[in-house]
């Protein structure tokens, strides 16, 4: 496979050899300290491609994860427009997944092997999304603070030094604003909306707003990785800086909307000129993250009986297409 | 004879081309000229175009006093309206189930194009009686719906869902096209709009037909189970009645049965490429009562609105 012929580094390398790896990492050096863009035939060192590969298609698959909980919603939204929305928004997300694993073969693994990863459980996705979306203002709220925290994450990244994943995030960025807007304006109907609508939102944004603010990662002083991929300018603001800018960015929002956020203690600290907020509970973040979330087993089997499910049409495809191919070839 | 007289009708262009396979439109693998016939650049994905008829355009059109349906014409739209929103709510369960991304993507985006057609004929229906298309479509009950039969039938696995969509796709195209000469302005516009979306499904599901037919043995069992399943529902399709043929009379509407030939001669050139035809031996089929148009349904379609209209129903007068 491509991937291992990539991957393999031989235990001796020759003095060719040798050279060449030289000039690569000048090259690769050269291209990061200019600020410019590595393609995929680049020589990049492995621990870039690993810590890439590990990023993006834990990004892909976030987003096919992610259409579950809103997915749930499709057949029961409450009016034939908002329907219309929610379909869109969700098959978007579809879209981000195959632009971004897409962009993650380009770093030499199938999209067959990262699907393989995610549905064994061997690969991560966004741990929000093992959180179960119960009532129709729960669309409003992962529009308005998940795909919110979303955008200011991956704002930074369309300037990503990897070139294939900086452009899927252009793309990617643009449907997000889509998604936060549509989601806003859901909160806002119901806020102005009867008393049962309005505590619906409320409700939805008590419930969205920690797990929200921790899909930035941990705080950091507590995110190993956070240094490396700054220095390799994939990763431009460190997790806490971007979830004090988004925590700004909300408390404005939600007075638009006629809400709360559930967090008495934000405030805006004149000495630093950073947004502050309360206590965020990472005993909890990590359990999610360890499985122990309410929703983890469920998204899990419900991508690997997709996956089960639509094995033989899979299959039926590759065999009819082995089958033209043979036919032209005898014409 | 029964479609509107109309110089314009694409029926009679369609008529005076020499190669049947023209009508398929665009199939992008497998029958005989494969892909000559169509747009070479056509694509599934392509953006609306931004003058495109959408369900809001109708409503301030409404709300303006510029168009309003006989009663006549109303039941007629109600009917196609219903077709597309229960078939939209069917296949907008798949998304997040798909076989695949792309069929994530290629049957959301069928479900969407159904969704719209549908929110343009309630909207447009809704007007004779002082109703919204929500009113419509989540304050009606099982027996006020006039969809037909086949739409409501359950997803299955992709085969049954393919198939389903390969009749609904042909019928359908027969169907808008003929309308797109229709003498009610806004029927013709809703049709026009929907004829080349609908073009794209039915390229779809003959694309899933030739690969189910002609991939493994296991598709093959699949797809033929799949057609024995929903093929009964075919003949209610074209059955026509009062309603149709007062309409067919003043130009507003065809008669379903008009549509019959062109259907059988399309969709039977696609099942007779990997012999399907004579495995399923489809005349012999028995052709289901239907009643769908009058109100009466199979036990499906309580579970159907049960679930769509729950929230809405548990808040009337709100807004969303």
């Amino acid at each position: 496979m491509a991937s291992q012929n990539l991957q393999s580094v031989p235990a001796e390398l020759s003095p060719e050899e040798l050279e060449l790896e030289r000039a690569g990492q000048a090259n690769f050096d050269r291209i990061i300290s200019e600020d410019s863009r590595i393609e995929p035939r680049d020589w990049m060192p492995e621990a870039y491609r690993k810590t890439l590969l590990r990023q993006i298609s834990q990004h892909a698959h976030s987003e096919i994860i992610g259409m579950q909980p809103e997915a749930n919603w499709i057949t029961r939204a409450p009016s034939l427009k908002r329907k219309a929305i929610l379909m869109a928004k969700v098959q978007d997300e579809a879209g981000h997944g195959l632009y971004l694993y897409s962009a993650a073969e380009t770093l030499g693994q199938s999209r067959d092997k990262m699907m393989e990863d995610l549905i064994a459980g061997k690969a991560r996705y966004s741990s929000i999304f093992n959180y179960p979306a119960v009532s129709w203002a729960d669309m409003g709220a992962i529009g308005w603070l998940v795909d919110g925290a979303a955008i200011c994450n991956q704002v930074p990244l369309c300037r990503a030094s990897y070139g294939p994943y900086g452009r899927a995030m252009v793309r990617i960025c643009k449907e997000e604003s889509f998604h936060q807007r549509q989601g806003f304006e859901i909160l806002l109907e119901l806020s102005n909306g009867t008393e049962a609508q309005k505590q619906m939102a409320q409700d939805a944004v008590n419930r969205w707003y920690a797990p929200a603010l921790m899909m930035f990662g941990p705080p950091d002083d507590d995110s190993p990785n956070s240094k490396q991929s700054m220095a390799w300018n994939i990763k431009r603001f460190s997790n806490d800086e971007l979830r004090s800018r988004f925590v700004g960015m909300m408390v404005e929002q939600v007075k638009v909307l006629g809400l709360t956020l559930p967090d008495d203690q934000i405030r805006f600290n004149e000495e630093t000129k950073k947004w502050e907020h309360g206590p965020l509970d990472w005993e909890e973040f990590k359990n999610v993250l360890a499985g122990k979330g309410p929703c983890n087993a469920q998204r899990l089997e419900r991508r690997r009986e997709a996956h089960d499910d639509g094995a033989w049409v899979r299959e039926a495809a590759a065999e009819y297409a082995r089958k033209q191919a043979e036919k032209e070839h005898a014409a | 004879m029964t479609a509107p007289e109309n110089t314009q009708n694409p029926q009679n262009a369609e008529n005076n081309t020499d190669f049947a396979i023209e009508g398929h439109g665009d199939i992008s693998v497998g029958v005989k000229g494969a892909g000559a016939s169509g747009d070479g650049s056509a694509s599934a994905t392509r953006i609306t175009p931004g003058n495109a008829l959408r369900p809001e355009d109708i409503a301030l059109e409404v709300r303006k006093g510029q168009v309003k349906p006989n009663e006549d014409v109303a039941e007629y739209a109600l009917r196609l309206g219903d077709d597309g929103l229960i078939l939209a709510q069917r296949l907008g369960h798949w998304i997040s189930r798909a076989p695949e991304l792309e069929e994530d993507v290629a049957l959301g985006n069928i479900a969407l194009d159904q969704l719209g057609h549908a929110r343009s004929f309630l909207t447009y229906a809704g007007a004779a009686w002082d109703k919204s298309e929500d009113d419509l479509a989540y304050f009606r009950r099982e027996h006020e719906f006039r969809s037909a039969h086949l739409f409501e039938q359950p997803n299955g696995d992709f085969a049954v869902t393919i198939a389903r969509q390969f009749i609904v796709s042909y019928y359908q195209f027969e169907l808008y096209k003929r309308l797109t000469g229709s003498s009610d302005q806004t029927i013709a516009a809703i049709a026009a709009k929907a004829l080349k979306e609908v073009d794209y499904h039915r390229d779809h599901s003959a694309q899933w037909v030739l690969r189910l037919d002609g991939g493994t043995e296991e598709s093959r069992r699949r797809i033929v189970r799949a057609f024995k399943l929903v093929w009964p529902y075919v003949e209610e399709l074209f059955e026509d009645d009062e309603l149709t043929a007062r309409l067919a009379e003043t130009g507003a509407g065809v008669q379903p049965s008009s549509l019959r030939a062109d259907f059988d001669q399309l969709t039977g050139e696609i099942l007779a490429e990997g012999g399907l035809d004579e495995e399923l031996a489809l005349e012999r089929i028995p052709q289901s009562l239907g009643g769908g148009r009058q109100g009466k349904h199979s036990e499906h379609l309580g579970y159907l609105l049960a679930e769509m209209q729950v929230l809405a129903r548990e808040h009337p007068g709100a807004s969303w």
